[in-house]
């Protein structure tokens, strides 16, 4: 399948991206790793007459320390996330979700910032974001502006990044010495989550001091349930004492019903894998 | 729309092309290199059958554009032979009769290299989360997994490829 016709722009500063998504307009399309945008270009869904292409500009991949944070470049790949020492280190929760998205390749190809912008309900970047408290960093024709998590996944593919804006970095409160675990229900090989539960939690003496939890595809963006948070703060390890703290967990959600499962088959999981992902991450 | 100019090595020789921004990796190795051994399979990043490597990573060659190509080096399944040799992943194959039809073969071996370079000695298991990517509707996968771990326990020779540039 071939998509439609398109001019091909490959900008080496954010500067010039941002230049020629201005002029552009509601014509352009930012190309990050490809790996949602091509396809659809392909199925002829979308069809900007202007691809602009992040590929070169170099200052948008890596990842570095900026005091109690990681910075994270949105061109970063999938796979250099899961596999960097200072993710591992601070992030835990970050590498294992990276780790889970689609397939090697796709992970080779695919990029950070890519997936937390495209914001599919079932990928698998936005919910460890939020639930770790991340912060956006998006620039614009008037200069650059931070966006906390809360305020970033607005609805279904739709974030708090305008047209004429570009996602080029994300900053990551440390969580250094925190557990963590992403725990991701499929079926088959490559499938996108049909629900999956990004947990991370600090234990002290053999008690869960501070816990922060994000789901995965229930609902049109990620949840962040606050009050299995708050219930877990001061519980032991102990599985039924989790259980019993989490088992609220999908109170108000709305997922979707498709052919993978209905609504409340998915809320019945999300409690199951939040009980299953914080005790992983407590490391009980 | 104006055609993009882009300089591409692929399988150690250094292309200068113009193409249309809209064809694809895969299209152009096949149909303007003439490199047919790259297949393309279900053309919606799903099978794995056209992957290639870009500098030495595993990349599904359907879901990139040649432009994207531009300045990067490209290894084909065409490119793993030396002087008539085949690679120890292919001979692997070979060996442990990791094929039936054949059709997802060349994607399954440029993966298996690649999980290789990263994991060098893999566990089953791991060989199996390796090839998520690649799909085969004749084998049942097992004797592709014996050709992969064949070719990790016959050396390092497997998982390195000394054709391929660095990035």
């Amino acid at each position: 399948m071939i998509p439609t016709k398109f001019a091909y722009e490959a900008p080496t500063s954010v500067e010039d991206a941002l230049r020629l998504l201005g002029e552009a307009g509601d014509e352009g399309k930012i190309l990050a790793g490809g790996m949602s945008l091509i396809p659809v270009l392909k199925l002829r869904l979308a069809g900007p007459e202007v691809l602009i292409d992040l590929g070169k500009i170099e200052d948008l991949r890596g990842i570095r320390e900026d005091g109690d944070a990681l910075v994270i470049g949105a061109m970063t790949p999938h796979h250099v996330v899961a596999h960097d020492p200072l993710v591992e280190q601070h992030a835990g929760l970050i590498a294992a979700a990276s780790k889970t998205v689609a397939d090697p390749q796709v992970r080779h190809r695919g990029t950070f910032g890519g997936g937390l912008v495209h914001a599919d309900p079932a990928g698998d970047l936005p919910a460890p974001a939020l639930a770790m408290g991340a912060e956006f960093v998006v620039a614009g024709p008037g200069g650059t502006r931070t966006v906390p998590a809360s305020e970033f996944f607005v609805d279904l593919f739709t974030t708090a990044v305008g047209e004429d804006e570009i996602l080029t970095h994300v900053r990551i409160p440390k969580h250094t010495g925190w557990g963590s675990s992403y725990k991701k229900f499929t079926r088959v090989a490559q499938q996108w989550s049909i629900v999956a539960v990004a947990a991370t939690v600090r234990v002290e003496n053999g008690t869960i001091a501070e816990a922060q939890i994000g789901l995965t595809n229930m609902g049109s963006t990620p949840i962040r349930p606050a009050a299995v948070e708050q219930a877990l703060v001061g519980v032991s390890l102990d599985e039924a004492a989790v259980a019993a703290a989490t088992a609220s967990v999908a109170e108000g959600t709305t997922p979707p019903s498709d052919t993978n499962g209905d609504a409340d088959y998915r809320r019945h999981l999300a409690g199951v894998l939040t009980k299953r992902a914080v005790l992983t991450a407590a490391g009980a | 729309m104006a055609n993009t100019p882009i300089s591409v090595t692929v399988d150690q020789v250094t292309y200068e092309d113009d193409v249309e921004p809209r064809t694809l990796l895969v299209q152009y190795l096949r149909e303007q290199l003439g490199k047919t051994g790259t297949l393309i399979g279900c053309d919606t990043t799903n099978c794995g059958a056209c992957t290639v490597h870009l500098d030495g990573q595993s990349v599904k060659s359907c879901t990139m554009f040649a432009v994207q190509a531009d300045g990067h080096d490209v290894t084909t399944i065409e490119g793993l032979a030396q002087d008539g040799d085949l690679h120890p992943m292919q001979q692997a194959f070979h060996e442990k009769h990791a094929l039936q039809c054949g059709f997802c073969t060349p994607g399954m071996i440029m993966q298996s290299i690649a999980l290789l370079q990263e994991n060098p000695n893999p566990t089953e298991q791991e060989v199996r989360e390796g090839l998520e990517g690649n799909l085969c509707r004749c084998t049942g996968y097992q004797n592709i997994v014996a050709a992969v771990q064949a070719a990790a326990g016959a050396g390092s020779a497997a998982g390195t490829q000394s054709e391929e540039g660095a990035a």
